[in-house]
C-alpha cells in the first residue's frame, strides 16, 4: 500500500511569532522555519507503517515555496521513498490545498493520506477533513492510534471527554494527532541518503485545480497584552485577596 | 436570510457552547435555526434559547456517533436555506465543518473569537500569538466558533421543534466501533467557571490525583493539566489545556507546578482571573498571573485547602 504524507513548512514551534508593524502578517524574514510538528508525526507513523511491512511505498508532497524542499527532505530523512513539491509563493487556503491534494491522490492512488491535524499557524484544522470530503472517502481526524489490516484502519480518536474508536475501509484520509507517536530524529547517514531521493517540482498550474482565495485578510494584529506579575505573600494572601478583591471564590 | 447553528449537546441536553454559538448567529442574522442532530431529547433545551426560530432535529446511526460523513450530509441536505452554518469549534465541530465546507464548495472560517460584521470575522493564529482578521467573499459560509469567547444567549424562548428526515451517509464512511467517555461529576473542562490545573512538576500520576483533584473539588472546579503533564501520563489527553488541547477562559484559572509554556498559555490566557503556583519565580507563567504565590506546591496546596476550609469552602 502506498501512504500520501502532506507536510508544511512553517514557522519553527519554538520562536516567538512576530507580528509586522504594517499589520499584513506575521514576520517570516530571517525566522527559523520547520516541519509542522504535527506533520511530523504522521511522517513518522507512515514510516513505522512502512518498518511493520504495511505501507510498500511512502510519497511526501509539500504545497509552498522553493525552501519547502528542505522540508521534504527532512521526511525523506526520516524514512519517506520520495517527494513532490507544488511550488508557489501563494499563502494557500485549506481548501486550495486539498483541490490539490486531491488530483495528486487521482495521479499516486495511495491507500491512505495521513496528515498533521493541523498546521501551528494558520491553526485552521482542516486539509484533512476537506480532502477527504472532495473524495469521499472516509475520515478519522486526531488519531492516537492507527491500526492496519488488509484494507481496513481502526483509529482511535482523541475527542472532548475521552476516545472513539473508528473502523475505516481503505482508502481514507487520517490526521495525526499529538499522541499518536513520537517522531524520531534523523541519523546522518539517512540525511545523506535522503539528499539522493528524488524531488519532482510542478508548479500549481498543472494541476488546473481553482485556488483563488475565499477569504479576504483585512488585518493581522498583536493578541491583547495580559497585565499580570503580581505576587502573593502566602496561602492565606491568595484567598483572602481571590475573594474580597477578584470576588471569584 | 438565515444561519443555522448546528448544536453540540450530550443527547440529554445542548451545551452551553450551543448557546454561545446561538450568539454569534445572532450578529449575522436575524433568523437563527438550531439543528440538534442524532440527540433529539436535547432539542427541547435548545427551543429555550432566546432568539432561537426553529430547532430541527435528526436522527440517524451515524449521526447518534457524531460521524463527521452523516453530520456533513445532513448539513448539505438543510444548506440551501442558510447563508451560514456555524457550530463551536469542539472535537465534533472541528471534525465535521471543514468536511461540509468542502462539500458545499464554500469558506470555512475556524475558531471565531470576534464578529466585526456579519461577514467579517476574527480568529486567533499561530496558538493565538497573533489574531487574523478575515471578510468572507458573496455566499454561503461555514464557521466553527470558540464558545469561551461569547457569552451564551438568555434563555426564555420557546421555538418550535420540527423534526427532519435524515438518511445515513451515502457513499464511503467511517463506521462507529466504541468510545471509552470519561465519566465524572466534575465540570466539564471547556465550559467550567473555576479550573485547576497540574503540571509536570506533580512527578507523578498518584501525585497529581492527591494533589490537584481534592483542590479542584473544595472549589467546585474542573481539572486541567499541562501538555507535559498529559504526555508523562500524570492525566488523561482530554484533561490537556493548550493551544493542541482544550482552550479555557473560565473566571478562576488555577495552574500548579505549571510552568507557562507558549502552547499552554495559548489555551488559557483568556481566562479572568489566572492564578500561578511554582516555585520557580521565574517561570514564565508568574508574567500573565494576578496572583503568583511563589512557593513549592507541596506546602502551599495543603496551605490553601487549609484557607478556603475557614472561608466555609
Amino acid at each position: 500500500m502506498k501512504v500520501l504524507v502532506p507536510v508544511k513548512r512553517v514557522i519553527d514551534y519554538n520562536v516567538k511569532v512576530r507580528v509586522k508593524p504594517d499589520q499584513t502578517g506575521v514576520d517570516l524574514a530571517n525566522v527559523k522555519m520547520s516541519m509542522n510538528p504535527f506533520d511530523e508525526i504522521s511522517t513518522e507513523e507512515a514510516v513505522r507503517l512502512k518498518e511493520k511491512g504495511v505501507a510498500s511505498e511512502i510519497v511526501v508532497i509539500s504545497i509552498g515555496p522553493a525552501q519547502a524542499q528542505e522540508t521534504l527532505r527532512t521526511a525523506l530523512a526520516m524514512g519517506a521513498d520520495r517527494g513532490i513539491l507544488i511550488q508557489t509563493d501563494q499563502d494557500l487556503e485549506p481548501l486550495a490545498v486539498a483541490k490539490l491534494l486531491k488530483a495528486v491522490v487521482a495521479e499516486e492512488a495511495p491507500g491512505l493520506v495521513l496528515l498533521g491535524k493541523q498546521a501551528i499557524d494558520g491553526d485552521n484544522n482542516a486539509v484533512g477533513q476537506m480532502l477527504a470530503a472532495l473524495l469521499d472517502w472516509p475520515q478519522a481526524t486526531f488519531a492516537s492510534k492507527i491500526e492496519i489490516s488488509g484494507d481496513t484502519a481502526t483509529v482511535t480518536r482523541e475527542v472532548d471527554g475521552g476516545l472513539q474508536v473508528l473502523s475505516l475501509s481503505l482508502p481514507a484520509v487520517v490526521t495525526a494527532d499529538l499522541r499518536l507517536n513520537e517522531p524520531r530524529y534523523a541519523s546522518l547517514p539517512n540525511i545523506m541518503k535522503a539528499k539522493k531521493k528524488p524531488i519532482d517540482i510542478k508548479p500549481v498550474a498543472d494541476y488546473g485545480v481553482d485556488v483563488a482565495p475565499r477569504l479576504t485578510v483585512l488585518k493581522v494584529a498583536e493578541p491583547p497584552k495580559r497585565q499580570g506579575g503580581a505576587k502573593v505573600e502566602s496561602a492565606a494572601d491568595l484567598v483572602s485577596k481571590l475573594k474580597n478583591e477578584a470576588g471569584v471564590i | 436570510m438565515a444561519v443555522l447553528v448546528i448544536a453540540d449537546h450530550d443527547g440529554a441536553t445542548v451545551r452551553d457552547t450551543t448557546a454561545k454559538t446561538v450568539t454569534v448567529a445572532l450578529a449575522i442574522a436575524s433568523d437563527v435555526d438550531v439543528l440538534v442532530a442524532g440527540g433529539s431529547a436535547a432539542a427541547a433545551s435548545a427551543a429555550k434559547i432566546s432568539g432561537v426560530r426553529k430547532v430541527l432535529t435528526a436522527e440517524s446511526t451515524g449521526l447518534g456517533h457524531n460521524l463527521a460523513e452523516a453530520l456533513t450530509a445532513l448539513g448539505e441536505q438543510l444548506a440551501g436555506g442558510y447563508e451560514a452554518i456555524l457550530t463551536p469549534a469542539t472535537s465534533v465541530g472541528k471534525n465535521f465543518a471543514p468536511r461540509l465546507a468542502a462539500k458545499l464548495d464554500v469558506a470555512l472560517v475556524s475558531d471565531i473569537i470576534e464578529v466585526v460584521d456579519a461577514k467579517t470575522f476574527v480568529r486567533p493564529i499561530y496558538a493565538g500569538n497573533a489574531l487574523e482578521t478575515v471578510k468572507v467573499g458573496e455566499g454561503r459560509f461555514v464557521a466553527t466558533v470558540r464558545a469561551t469567547a461569547f457569552k451564551a444567549a438568555s434563555e426564555g424562548g420557546a421555538a418550535p421543534i420540527e423534526a427532519v428526515p435524515a438518511s445515513d451517509a451515502t457513499g464511503r464512511a467511517a463506521s462507529f466501533v466504541s468510545e471509552e467517555v470519561v465519566k465524572s461529576d466534575r465540570p466539564e473542562l471547556a465550559g467550567a467557571k473555576i479550573v485547576v490545573s497540574g503540571g509536570r512538576a506533580l512527578g507523578s500520576a498518584e501525585e497529581f490525583h492527591r494533589v490537584i483533584e481534592p483542590l479542584a473539588d473544595k472549589l467546585g472546579a474542573a481539572v486541567g493539566a499541562s501538555r507535559a503533564a498529559v504526555d508523562a501520563g500524570y492525566a488523561p489527553n482530554d484533561y490537556q489545556v493548550g493551544q493542541t488541547g482544550k482552550v479555557v477562559a473560565p473566571d478562576l484559572y488555577v495552574a500548579v507546578g505549571i510552568s507557562g509554556a507558549i502552547q499552554h498559555l495559548a489555551g488559557m490566557k483568556d481566562s479572568k482571573i489566572i492564578v500561578a503556583i511554582n516555585k520557580d519565580a521565574d517561570a514564565p507563567i508568574f508574567q500573565i498571573a494576578d496572583y503568583g504565590l511563589v512557593a513549592d506546591y507541596k506546602v502551599a496546596v495543603p496551605d490553601l485547602m487549609a484557607e478556603l476550609e475557614k472561608i466555609g469552602k
